[in-house]
């Protein structure tokens, strides 16, 4: 059996990336892009999750398996989030009176 | 089977190490499906309020301290490599090494902890913590809506500190085994499955950060 | 294996996992996924009992329409520790943590589950909830319903509602401890040429319900989690002063909760699944479309809870799509009724007791599951949403469906889990108490919330007494036929029991082809898996004594 061992050069590459975003969130965070703030933002964050996600856990060189439980995981919460807000955005929305 | 394998290493309901390992694996992994959802409720919450009252939580935000809070970010991120460095010894058997790794995790870890509770203690002297004692003076935000804010700030990065308490209490479990030169590349998957805990852990904090920090930042724009 | 016409009993394997090791602590420290298994038995009889308890005292107060028995408040707190009880120390753990923890290792050709010491924790954590439970209950139980909704359960309430909570809690990690390990068993440790498509519906039954309870589970968790923060540390995110939605709590709630009752009833399927092909001798009609019907319930059903919240203030919009998606839910359920009727037809059907609950489960859950198309039905539910209809509607899924399921296996496989037959007389009986009574409890309770009674409520209008009296009587005849197995099988262990060998009902399974006990680490030789799952035209199986009960 052999077991995928990651060079370490990868791993302070990834560190070095992930500092280098945070900075770069901070920092965008000074202006004001509107409604593209939280795009931007939350557009970093999932970078930054990718790789920790791919190179950090291995998931890169793991099973499809696991890919696919991380794509579920990720999903359901979508599902979760979608169905919820589908309420909160569309109060009123159909002018029956109370809802 | 190498020689130098403990004779527990491979429990006896599996047939191989490999099989062992993708079990263990696997195993960690749902449960980290588990925290997804766990944290995604509270995350869902977030996103129900802050998109009632974005301007509250814009101003309420704008109470936090981006320096520690990006300091922190940074301190977790290191706490990942020491973490992903301690897998990767234990898979070569680097007995000190995985240690040593460990060690730096936990102190790191110990660091982000320290600044969190100095910031939880700043909150409480500014009457920023929510109950009978708080208090809003801060121009922008409907006070009760920013009390709303920091429900969200304590209770998300409570849980999340509670979660790295875990965390660190798992890697001195750790530290026991690998002392004993327990790991090598058929056998290390407590180190790898804890690593992915951590790892989630710091996933979390990523998401947190902007989403607490650095949402009334370009408001005031210092 | 020939068939013996001798009546003598099959002599009991020298070797099982019973009598393998001896003495408390090889129960209490057990990593044996089947003494596990049995533990859990003991564990959820006894709260399956207490839950009964508060049935009965309810149905006893609901005899008369005044509220005479108990106080209003009492009563309130004896509806939400029947339902707290039932669902989460009861219903959501019994066929996974009974019957799959015994059977999935065994019907996939393994050793043990994935991780024995996770298996025994789970059930230690278990206790430790119900110990949270009964402490919440001696100091005087909690009043809010089994559905906690805020801002009741945060603010108003004055009653034990953080222990419960907690309990909660704290259950729902011993739910994900088994369906985790059910997940990476079935997965990583089927025996060779135990391909997917070979495997027992019960195992495609027990991986839907662990898909569910590994993504369902941790949201209930966050829900009761955030309710004890702000009941405890003034953490109020469903608080209204601060901007907060009560509704958001049911959200959280029923993300879980809805999912939560297909944890109830895909094991059960599962179970049906094996007893309609055991005793008709057939292989299941439709194997693939049952196997895909378990996973897209699975799905489907994470997509339908605004409907518990039809009423409650979200959005008609939302209502609307809601209402639509839980049209979708129903038709897997459906495809599995009409397979199981497919299998039956021109069967060899023999009647006995597993396959009386597993006829009546196609029924009771048939209607069960219409009447909860009409539920889902926007229009009807807003005039019997809490009601006695819904009340009805659940119960005969729970109990006509869920229950019916669970007893139905543990008839099916006590032979396997004890080595010991039971009396056929008995059993038959009780079969058919429990279906009288069951439909006399509850048929009376559709009326009723149709014609407006409202649920949870201690005193009601006097036109609807007769009905309620009828339902109360109803609920006595069902607690009998319930405590009738108690005493049979507690005989067949006895010294007058006799013992079953390998395959008492000469049915196809890798269960049936391993001794009665099984051995410790359940075969003796690692079974190489050549054939499908219910392959009778195949195999022609003879049970290994003439008779499969005790006289």
């Amino acid at each position: 059996m052999s077991v995928h061992i990651e060079p370490k050069r990868n791993y302070f590459l990834v560190f070095g990336a992930l500092l280098i975003l945070t900075a770069l969130t901070t920092w965008v965070a000074y202006f004001d892009f509107g409604a593209w703030n939280n795009v931007v933002a939350m557009g970093i964050a999932v970078v930054k999750a990718s790789l920790v996600v791919l190179i950090f856990m291995h998931v890169r060189h793991s099973t499809p398996l696991t890919k696919l439980v991380v794509v579920g995981a990720l999903l359901w919460l979508v599902f979760m989030v979608v169905l919820t807000m589908n309420d909160y955005a569309t109060r009123g929305l159909l002018g029956v009176l109370g809802k | 089977m190498p020689e130098h394998h403990q004779p527990g290493a491979l429990a006896h309901h599996f047939e191989t190490y490999d099989q062992q390992k993708e079990a263990s694996n696997l195993g960690m992994w749902l449960f980290l499906v588990t925290e997804v959802m766990f944290f995604g409720g509270f995350f869902l919450a977030y996103i129900v309020y802050r998109s009632k009252f974005p301007l509250d939580f814009a101003y309420a935000s704008h109470e936090l301290d981006v320096t520690l809070g990006t300091t922190n970010t940074a301190v977790l991120i290191a706490s990942s490599l020491t973490m992903a460095m301690a897998v990767r010894s234990a898979a070569l058997a680097k007995r000190k090494a995985v240690v040593g790794f460990l060690i730096l995790t936990m102190l790191f870890g110990g660091v982000f902890l320290g600044i969190k509770a100095h910031e939880y203690h700043t909150k409480w002297v500014h009457h920023h913590v929510p109950g009978p004692h708080f208090e809003w003076h801060g121009e922008g935000a409907d006070p009760h809506h920013a009390e709303m804010f920091f429900n969200f700030y304590f209770g998300m990065t409570g849980l999340h500190a509670a979660h790295m308490v875990i965390g660190i209490g798992l890697l001195t479990w750790l530290c026991f085994p690998a002392w004993k030169g327990r790991f090598n590349e058929d056998y290390h998957n407590p180190v790898e499955v804890v690593g992915l805990y951590w790892h989630f852990v710091d996933i979390i904090w990523i998401f947190l950060f902007p989403l607490l920090y650095l949402i009334g930042f370009h408001m005031h724009g210092h | 294996m020939s068939s013996t016409t001798a009546a003598r009993a099959v002599p009991p394997p020298k070797y099982n996992y019973l009598n393998a090791e001896h003495g408390i602590k090889s129960w209490l420290l057990t990593q044996d996924h089947k003494r596990i298994a049995i533990l859990y038995l003991i564990s959820v009889s006894i709260f399956f009992m207490l839950g009964g308890i508060f049935a009965g005292l309810i149905r006893l107060e609901l005899l008369t329409p005044q509220g005479d028995l108990v106080s209003g408040d009492t009563y309130n707190r004896l509806f939400t520790l029947h339902g707290v009880i039932m669902i989460f120390f009861f219903l959501i753990p019994s066929i996974p943590a009974v019957l799959g923890n015994f059977l999935v290792p065994i019907m996939i050709g393994a050793k043990d589950l994935a991780f024995p010491k996770l298996n025994l924790a789970s059930w230690y954590v278990y206790n430790l909830a119900g110990l949270l439970g009964l402490y919440a209950m001696v100091h005087g139980g909690v009043d809010t319903g089994w559905t906690f909704y805020a801002p009741f359960s945060t603010t108003y309430s004055n009653s034990y509602v953080v222990p419960t909570a907690l309990a909660g809690f704290t259950a729902g990690f011993s739910s994900i401890f088994t369906g985790l390990n059910f997940i990476v068993t079935i997965h990583r440790m089927r025996a060779p040429g135990m391909t997917w498509f070979r495997m027992p519906l019960f195992i495609w039954s027990h991986y839907a319900t662990s898909l569910i309870i590994l993504l369902g589970t941790p949201v209930l968790a966050i829900s009761l989690l955030l309710l004890v923060l702000e009941r405890t540390l003034h953490i109020g995110i469903f608080d209204p002063n601060l901007g907060g939605d009560p509704v958001l709590f049911q959200h959280l709630f029923w993300f879980y909760s809805h999912p939560a009752v297909y944890i109830m009833i895909l094991p059960s399927m599962g179970v049906v699944s094996e007893l309609i092909a055991a005793f008709s001798r057939k292989r299941v009609f439709g194997y693939k479309f049952v196997a895909f019907a378990s996973l897209a319930i699975a799905v489907l059903g994470f997509l339908v809870w605004g409907h518990h919240m039809f009423t409650s203030g979200q959005s008609v919009y939302a209502a609307t799509v809601f209402s639509v998606l839980t049209m979708l839910v129903a038709i897997p359920s459906a495809v599995k009724v009409f397979n199981w009727t497919a299998t039956l037809h021109r069967g060899a059907i023999s009647y006995d007791t597993p396959m009386l609950y597993a006829l009546g489960f196609i029924g009771l859950f048939t209607i069960g599951g219409l009447t909860g198309v009409m539920l889902g039905t926007l229009g009807i539910d807003i005039h019997v949403h809490d009601t006695y209809f819904v009340v009805a509607h659940f119960h005969y899924i729970m109990v006509g469906g869920a229950i019916l399921g669970y007893l139905g296996g543990l008839h099916y496989w006590w032979p396997k889990i004890t080595g010991r037959l039971y009396n056929r007389f008995w059993s038959q009986v009780s079969a058919i108490i429990i279906f009288v009574g069951f439909n006399l409890t509850f048929f009376p309770q559709f009326i009723l919330g149709f014609e407006g009674m409202p649920r949870r409520y201690w005193s009601y209008p006097p036109e609807f007494q007769v009905l309620n009296v009828l339902s109360t009587a109803g609920a006595s005849i069902l607690g009998v036929g319930l405590i009738l197995p108690l005493f049979y099988f507690m005989a067949s262990l006895g010294k007058k029991g006799r013992w079953a060998g390998p395959n008492p009902w000469g049915a196809v399974g890798l269960e049936w082809e391993t001794s009665s006990p099984p051995p410790p680490h359940n075969f003796l030789e690692p079974p190489v898996v050549t054939h499908e799952a219910y392959a009778y035209e195949e195999l022609h199986p003879e049970p290994t004594q003439k008779e499969p009960y005790v006289a």
